[in-house]
């Protein structure tokens, strides 16, 4: 990490104080778009390379399931995508709560740039587990308890994006954003734990859960590689996003008029 | 300006607890209609209405599935271990369907207590492994079972 370069001899403690540091410094706008300049290609090409990787592992290498023959490999795009669409839905909510707390100006930049990307993978994980379910199950949908409280996030999502972009002022529109994102928080328990505290025609947990994953180690390891894959996918599209966010809200500030890019001919 | 950020982060705080509290009240109170399907041993104790739309689930018991000679109708019994329902279903099933696989079943019951499907949906468990492994863990089950 850049933060940590010129002390590689001091202790511990130094090294947690100066992370917090580099924590504190991408909340300025300013420091957050050079530094999120510099970071971008590189985690464009590590989300290339995990993508190439798991899906290399998961679709050719990994064996066939026992039950379910090759339909099984389309966990590696499913399952991925419902966990980046539970992790972003908190993410916002976090930074929902720092903005009604601290005010920041890069949470609500943050909260807004990762809304489309999350009701992106919202939507995938929908899909993709209706074309699953129709030749495992037998039906493209069913009200059970984990699809309806997924498709309710979907409506998050998209309440979410509609209350900010239906207020104008950028200040009132963060904090009705974070209400709504705080409120609707509650559901990703609710989701994540639907399959055991209801009977459900989805799946238990594979992975996530206290006991060993109920997975053989040839699949589990391209899905852990997708998943990763799709959170850097995610770290890549949402610093890019809050780029071009920032250079629009703050287009009158000083250190926008001064960048090159801007000023460009 | 100290004193006001922790009144917000009160207010904030206390936002969450609110709506958690609230919605984990809904949800206990709304417990059995979020329930996809009644199990066997609730449709022995009566808890499923008689001659209306309903799902029953559980296992498919080994040994009890039975497909009429012509036509497409074939009887089974579903399990939860400790009770069964024996189901009635015309029509085709699901690539999953087998003995001791789970399944939900959607159509009414009878007075007879005989659960007339009219769609049978395929459940599949958590477990994913290759075809190898199954066949060695079956193995191994036997063994033990033998000695």
């Amino acid at each position: 990490m850049a933060a940590t370069d010129g002390l590689p001899e001091q202790n511990r403690e130094d090294i947690y104080r100066h992370m917090w540091n580099f924590f504190h410094r991408l909340g300025s706008p300013v420091y957050f778009y050079r530094w999120a300049g510099k970071a971008i290609p590189w985690c464009w090409g590590v989300t290339a390379l995990l993508l190439l990787s798991g899906l290399y592992l998961g679709l050719v290498v990994a064996p066939t399931d026992y039950q379910q023959g090759d339909s099984y490999r389309i966990i590696f795009i499913h399952v991925p995508s419902a966990w980046m669409s539970m992790f972003i839905y908190v993410v916002i909510a976090v930074c929902g709560f720092i903005t009604l707390v601290w005010r920041m100006k890069m949470a609500d930049v943050m909260a807004r740039a990762s809304a489309p990307i999350g009701a992106m993978f919202t939507f995938t994980a929908l899909v993709t587990g209706s074309l699953w379910g129709k030749p495992m199950w037998g039906t493209w949908w069913i009200w059970d308890a984990r699809l309806t409280s997924e498709l309710v996030l979907l409506f998050l999502y998209l309440g979410y994006m509609a209350l900010l972009s239906a207020i104008e002022d950028r200040k009132m529109a963060a904090r009705a954003g974070a209400i709504l994102a705080l409120v609707g928080v509650i559901n990703i328990p609710i989701i994540h734990y639907s399959v055991d505290w209801w009977n459900t025609l989805h799946q238990g947990s594979t992975v996530t859960k206290f006991s060993k994953p109920s997975i053989d180690i040839s699949m589990l390891i391209p899905l852990l590689l997708m998943a990763l894959a799709f959170q850097l996918y995610y770290f890549s599209a949402v610093m890019m996003r809050a780029r071009s966010t920032l250079l629009i809200q703050e287009r009158r500030a000083h250190w926008v008029r001064e960048l090159p890019e801007v000023n460009a001919p | 300006m100290r004193a006001k950020r922790k009144r917000r982060l009160i207010l904030s705080g206390l936002l969450l607890v609110g709506i958690g509290t609230a919605v984990t009240l809904t949800l206990l109170a709304l417990n059995k209609n979020i329930n996809l399907f009644y199990t066997p041993t609730q449709v022995e104790a009566g808890e499923a209405p008689v001659n209306q739309s309903i799902r029953v689930g559980g296992l498919v018991e080994k040994g009890s599935v039975s497909r009429d000679k012509k036509g497409l109708t074939v009887r089974f019994k579903v399990t939860d271990t400790a009770r069964t329902v024996a189901i009635e279903y015309t029509g085709i099933l699901p690539d999953l369907f087998r003995e001791g696989q789970g399944i939900v079943a959607q159509g009414r019951l009878n007075e007879r207590g005989v659960f007339i499907a009219d769609t049978v949906l395929a459940k599949h468990d958590e477990n994913y492994m290759p075809p190898e492994v199954a066949d060695a863990l079956q193995t191994a089950k036997a063994m033990r079972v033998t000695k």
